[in-house]
């Protein structure tokens, strides 16, 4: 069963009292939760930040399953999210993350065998003037070419 | 040329740290406004003419004069949940000059008497986060953010709520549930924020550029913000250039501007050999201009508004000639059908219909009669739901397949692009 570290635990306590109420603690600790759960979030991370929060359940999931940035299956180490929104779209971002996906070998939102990437195709992330971009699970990535693309994401830790 | 009021010293380093900002005049204009009445503040605002620079427009001094005129507590929010394609002018400012964001919060703080905000980032927006965090550590040891800050007796606390992922909770009945801890979803006007807002307490939600204005106003009065721009739209703003264009970047330049200044002289220009189809000017939201439009175009509210397309939130789309019309739109489509917060019928349906029938011409089975329909969908998704994004995905259809109808009638005959020569099936599969 999934249980949050000692210091998870800590830092869910600290945002629990960070803001008027404590429902706002729900998306912070589903944060804490999701990286400590290898990137993404299930029933019994749920269950632990209920007991954890004493929040009923359903209150945590529907913000849980509201927001994208909360993985509902597993991902890879490397969550590769290309943006083909209009203003990446039209610097070529769809062809780049076809392109990702061919060179690696996996189709959209699945993971590569090895368990290293996951690939999606995402919404406008606020980097249009530097199109096209990834985001490499928290960073950003941008102004990329296919061979730029591939040479970051090979050599990544 | 550009008009750097804001941006002025955005290309040091240093900016974004407390001394450096305080060295180029950082927090000087707290200082006078601390020792101003709070009403004379809103005045100087309300007469600035600054309107909102999130995409709405509204006038910020009057919406500030909405708060109940009482000590009832009362939060301000930053809306920093940029999300609208084509719009990142509100990270630039976070990342180069967090602290101006700062002085502007309490400055504003202080005219409304709220003694707590908080500044909502979209989640994605990793590296600003930790920017402004890093700020706010540096203002509080300073005593520009606390209790009885630089001494005036006046507290303000500040903090970050960072979001996770939603295009509607830029919208700010949206934002206040989620920083409620529910899902993003709007809630119904009236009661508007600023009577019934976060916690059902009075609330003022504004934009970073906008809070961020507000120091440049209070520290050289409104009559010198009003040297720029014109009598209804007044100011610089800071404008997101993106698309087929040279150089694409952020721009302050003082409202009506030429647009096709913006795009030839300040962008660059397009690549060689390519001409100008269309211009979307205010973010994806905004109807399309063609390039005979685009032209002609000033960046302000009331010239946009007057053909037909609006300001929004700044962001100018720039797409040339090598550009295929009913692609983009299913680009746009695809984004507002993800994007819908679910909760009002005309807009979780038609947005899923007009992403379907864009798709389906795209994919070769399109019919003369569904460019009709798609209008009709639109047409009645317009002004009948809660928020604004049901007309937000409405009022792009209508423009694509009204201006660039022949585009869409020789794809659904040929069923192929009329400008790449290929079906959507050979562009993307």
């Amino acid at each position: 069963m999934f249980q949050l570290s000692a210091q998870g635990l800590q830092e869910v306590q600290k945002e629990l009292k960070r803001y008027e109420t404590k429902e706002s603690a729900i998306i912070p600790a589903l944060y804490i939760a999701q990286k400590e759960n290898k990137g993404w979030v299930n029933d019994e991370v749920i269950h632990h930040l209920s007991k954890v929060m004493e929040i009923p359940e359903s209150r945590i999931n529907e913000v849980f399953k509201f927001y994208t940035m909360f993985n509902q299956r597993p991902v890879g180490k490397f969550h590769v999210q290309v943006c083909a929104n209009i203003s990446c779209a039209l610097n070529g971002g769809r062809e780049l993350a076809q392109h990702i996906c061919k060179e690696l070998k996996v189709g959209y939102d699945q993971m590569t065998e090895d368990g290293r990437y996951t690939v999606s195709k995402v919404e406008c992330l606020g980097s249009c003037g530097t199109a096209p971009m990834m985001q490499v699970n928290d960073k950003y990535y941008e102004n990329l070419t296919p061979e730029s693309a591939m040479n970051i994401l090979r050599g990544l830790k | 040329m550009e008009t750097k009021l804001l941006t002025e010293h955005y290309d040091k380093e240093e900016f974004r740290n407390l001394d450096g900002y305080k060295r180029h005049g950082g927090y000087e204009v707290l200082k006078k406004a601390l020792k101003m009445q709070p009403q004379s503040i809103i005045d100087e605002v309300k007469a600035s003419g600054l309107r909102g620079r999130g995409g709405a427009g509204f006038a910020t001094g009057v919406k500030w004069g909405f708060l109940p005129k009482n000590n009832e507590p009362r939060y301000l929010l930053c809306n920093a949940d940029e999300g609208e394609p084509g719009t990142y002018k509100d990270r630039l400012m976070m990342e180069k000059a967090p602290h101006q964001l700062i002085e502007g919060m309490v400055i504003s703080g202080f005219a409304i008497g709220s003694n707590k905000g908080y500044i909502y980032i979209r989640g994605e927006y990793d590296y600003p986060i930790a920017v402004v965090e890093q700020a706010l550590k540096e203002a509080y040891s300073a005593g520009l953010l606390g209790k009885n800050i630089l001494g005036s007796g006046f507290d303000f606390d500040l903090d970050v709520y960072k979001g996770a992922g939603a295009y509607i909770c830029g919208e700010e009945t949206g934002m206040i549930s989620s920083l409620e801890g529910l899902k993003g979803q709007p809630k119904l006007k009236p009661p508007f924020p600023a009577v019934q807002g976060y916690l059902k307490k009075p609330t003022i939600v504004n934009n970073v550029e906008t809070l961020a204005a507000v120091v440049p106003i209070i520290k050289d009065g409104a009559a010198a913000y009003r040297k720029f721009g014109t009598e209804k739209s007044a100011g610089t703003k800071l404008f997101s250039l993106s698309g087929n264009v040279v150089k694409p970047g952020n721009y302050e330049v003082p409202l009506a501007y030429p647009l096709k200044d913006m795009i030839y002289k300040l962008g660059g220009g397009l690549k060689p050999g390519r001409k100008l189809k269309a211009v979307i000017p205010g973010g994806s939201s905004a109807p399309v201009l063609t390039a005979e439009e685009a032209e002609k175009a000033l960046l302000d509210y009331e010239s946009l508004a007057g053909m037909g397309s609006m300001l929004g939130s700044g962001a100018i789309i720039v797409i040339d000639d090598s550009q295929c019309m009913v692609d983009m739109l299913g680009v746009l489509t695809h984004f507002y059908n993800h994007e819908s917060c679910g909760q009002c019928t005309p807009c979780r349906e038609g947005t899923g219909w007009l992403n379907k029938i864009v798709h389906s011409i795209l994919e070769g089975r399109g019919r003369l009669q569904d460019l009709d329909l798609l209008v009709k969908v639109a047409d009645n998704m317009k002004g009948r739901t809660i928020c604004a994004l049901s007309d937000a995905a409405a009022l792009p259809v209508i423009s694509f397949v009204s201006k660039f109808r022949d585009e869409f009638e020789f794809y659904v005959r040929e069923g192929r692009s009329k400008v790449k020569g290929t079906s959507y099936a050979e562009m993307h599969h």
